[in-house]
């Protein structure tokens, strides 16, 4: 993928992106370190909120980071960020090791991520994460903690359900755009 | 797809993100989300949600030796992975197909030309293809759980609506209802539920241990 220039915004594209990307059309080594060291203490912390021990969660993390690097192909920055697509990545690889068995998952979607991808999309694209993560981080802690649980698989749906003051719908309005795109690749697809 | 009008909740698009939802209700789940847009789009503002609490997590130191271990293996050819995804097949989207090993459902009949096709069973619950003749009726029924059936081929309706391709209806144990397939092509349904159905009549009910429905 070669980013447009010069968008003014181009310098905006998060590190975690161009390392992911690098490694996506350059297989660069070097990238891939880069997003190990960022996402696997994170990763680890993750899986051990949901119960692994430290070994187990080690080993899970590795997976996950050996599926970022041979799947990368299948990143698309215009349509989801980095940390969503390695945090389904990780669900997956934890539903397998708990349950012995895999997530039934949807049919892929037939898109080629776009050779020629406008950088002010990513940027665009990330900048609602992080008003996203804004929205988070302006939770009460107890809400806070029970969005972290469902979203770590602590609840079933009924559990969720459940939680009637759970602003599920409020945090999940603040994604749009990538969304919206989304939509619009689908309607050209049918 | 866009006449789709029955979604999935979001308490469960979130269960299925986060792998929490039984085995039975995630094929449901997956084979929505391949025939339906706007869930597609539910679910990846989901996983984007999940990311950003992954990108917040509190960090935990990992080992060297695991980097180093990880680093060794990038040069290393996988061997081909066991069939992760299935093609589409006729009214069979991707995953169901997966969960029928590729092959077309050997369907089995449950009396009233209604026949199925049991595709997993296990604590959790599960999940079957039902195939209902134009105009049939799958045996009156209730719910000791919840019971969740995708329509892919045909119509149905009951006592709550209208369910056409691609609408789900969620039914929980407060729904007494008998789908009745309508005219025209048979109507063939993905079901899943968490407990066994509970029959209102006695010949199904005395089959319903050999049926495992």
């Amino acid at each position: 993928m070669t980013l447009k220039r010069p968008t003014q915004s181009a310098a905006q594209v998060s590190p975690q992106t161009i390392w992911m990307l690098a490694v996506r059309d350059q297989r660069d080594k070097a990238a891939f370190a880069a997003l190990f060291d960022y996402f696997a203490p994170r990763l680890k912390g993750f899986v051990m909120r949901s119960g692994a021990r430290s070994a187990m969660a080690e080993d899970i993390v590795q997976d996950v980071m050996l599926t970022v690097w041979r799947k990368a192909a299948q990143f698309d920055p215009a349509r989801a960020q980095v940390s969503a697509w390695i945090y389904q990545i990780a669900r997956n690889r934890q539903i397998d090791v708990i349950r012995k068995e895999s997530r039934p998952m949807p049919e892929l979607l037939e898109v080629e991520p776009d050779a020629e991808c406008d950088a002010s999309v990513i940027v665009e694209v990330e900048q609602e994460a992080a008003v996203l993560k804004q929205a988070l981080a302006q939770l009460k802690p107890g809400q806070r903690d029970i969005v972290e649980r469902a979203y770590l698989g602590e609840f079933s749906h009924q559990e969720i359900s459940a939680q009637t003051g759970l602003p599920l719908g409020t945090i999940k309005s603040r994604i749009r755009l990538g969304l919206e795109r989304l939509r619009h690749e689908l309607k050209e697809l049918r | 797809m866009s006449q789709i009008k029955h979604h999935i909740t979001d308490p469960m698009l979130v269960a299925y993100a986060a792998g929490s939802l039984e085995h039975p209700f995630a094929l449901v789940v997956a084979a929505h989300v391949s025939l339906c847009e706007e869930c597609r789009v539910q679910l990846g503002a989901h996983e984007a949600v999940g990311g950003a609490l992954l990108d917040g997590q509190a960090v935990h130191a990992v080992s060297v030796s695991m980097k180093d271990a990880l680093l060794a293996q990038l040069d290393v050819v996988p061997a081909a992975e066991p069939d992760q995804t299935c093609e589409r097949s006729g009214a069979y989207p991707g995953p169901v197909m997966k969960a029928l090993k590729g092959k077309p459902p050997r369907w089995k009949s449950v009396g009233g030309g209604v026949r199925q096709t049991l595709l997993h069973v296990d604590d959790d619950g599960s999940v079957r293809l039902l195939y209902i003749p134009a105009g049939k009726a799958v045996p009156d029924h209730g719910h000791n759980g919840i019971e969740l059936t995708l329509v892919l081929q045909g119509a149905f309706s009951d006592e709550a609506g209208r369910y056409g391709v691609g609408d789900l209806e969620v039914a929980d144990d407060t729904l007494e209802h008998t789908p009745i397939a309508e005219q025209g092509a048979p109507c063939i349904c993905l079901a899943a539920t968490d407990a066994p159905l509970r029959f209102n009549r006695l010949i199904p009910r005395l089959l319903q241990p050999l049926l495992r429905i």
